[in-house]
């Protein structure tokens, strides 16, 4: 088991994963800065992600599309606030629109990936995302349109609250 | 299903607008595909395509009323944040663990 701590604030929205690698602080770096080894972990198996820009410094821009197996081909990008390498580097992970655009109706997070040495050859990765806020999250789950939002979430909930009358 | 492509299929079906507003309007579901078309300057195909990944993403679902066929909220596949966390953290366990198979691959090669 690599992943050695997984913590999750609900409230906060965040999650900080931990995991530790059987090699050096600058092998790992290697996946995030070199992009065909970034391309073969980023996307599931059954949504490998092409990068198609790699721009690894405070600035500049990251872009990537996944393709399905259905021929769907989300799209994806990253702004990179800060870079030091081979420790730490921190960018904002959100979602394009099908001309690479990126899509502000789908929240973006922020993520800040540490890398440190803890002898032996080894070293330890911890992952902490940020979402922007609550609603954000629901937006996602209620689809954009910010007028249809609570509308929609109402809806939801007079069915799921239906649903429980109807099981009790 | 795969969690990791689960999530993908959400955002991924969340992505485009013509998308957003079909989930929309399966919130009332009376409409079918062909009446969902109407609402949109694209083809019958486009549409059926669009309804195709929202139905995959398991946000929406084909309910037979009657003899038609209605686009429906798939109240399940509809998730709250506590659970859209817990899938982000199954993408990126699925992510650790390919990049730990790439640097233990690439140390094999090495030795």
């Amino acid at each position: 088991m690599t992943v050695t701590d997984v913590r999750k604030d609900h409230a906060a929205l965040t999650m900080t994963m931990t995991a530790e690698f059987d090699a050096a602080p600058e092998r790992v770096w290697q996946l995030w800065e070199d992009p065909r080894q970034l391309e073969r972990w980023w996307g599931p198996p059954t949504y490998p992600a092409t990068f198609t820009a790699h721009d690894l410094r405070p600035g500049g821009r990251v872009a990537y599309h996944m393709t399905g197996p259905g021929g769907d081909q989300p799209r994806g990008w990253w702004e990179v606030v800060e870079v030091d390498a081979p420790r730490s580097l921190v960018f904002r992970d959100g979602f394009a629109n099908d001309d690479g655009s990126p899509n502000l109706d789908l929240p973006v997070t922020t993520a800040r990936v540490t890398i440190e040495d803890v002898g032996g050859g080894r070293s330890r990765m911890t992952l902490e995302s940020v979402f922007p806020d609550a609603e954000a999250m629901e937006r996602v789950l209620a689809m954009g349109a910010e007028e249809g939002l609570k509308q929609a979430i109402g809806q939801i909930d007079a069915i799921l609250a239906e649903e429980s009358v109807a099981r009790s | 299903m795969d969690p990791a492509a689960d999530i993908d299929r959400i955002f991924g079906a969340l992505a485009d607008a013509t998308r957003r507003d079909i989930v929309r309007r399966a919130i009332g579901g009376e409409e079918g595909v062909a009446e969902l078309a109407d609402h949109y300057p694209m083809s019958f195909a486009a549409v059926q395509k669009h309804v195709a990944v929202l139905e995959r993403a398991g946000l929406v679902t084909k309910q037979r009323i009657g003899r038609r066929k209605v686009v429906r909220i798939h109240v399940e596949g509809l998730r709250s944040a506590q659970r859209l966390l817990d899938q982000y953290e199954e993408l990126w366990r699925g992510r650790i663990e390919r990049m730990t198979d790439l640097v233990n691959d690439s140390k094999e090669t090495d030795a």
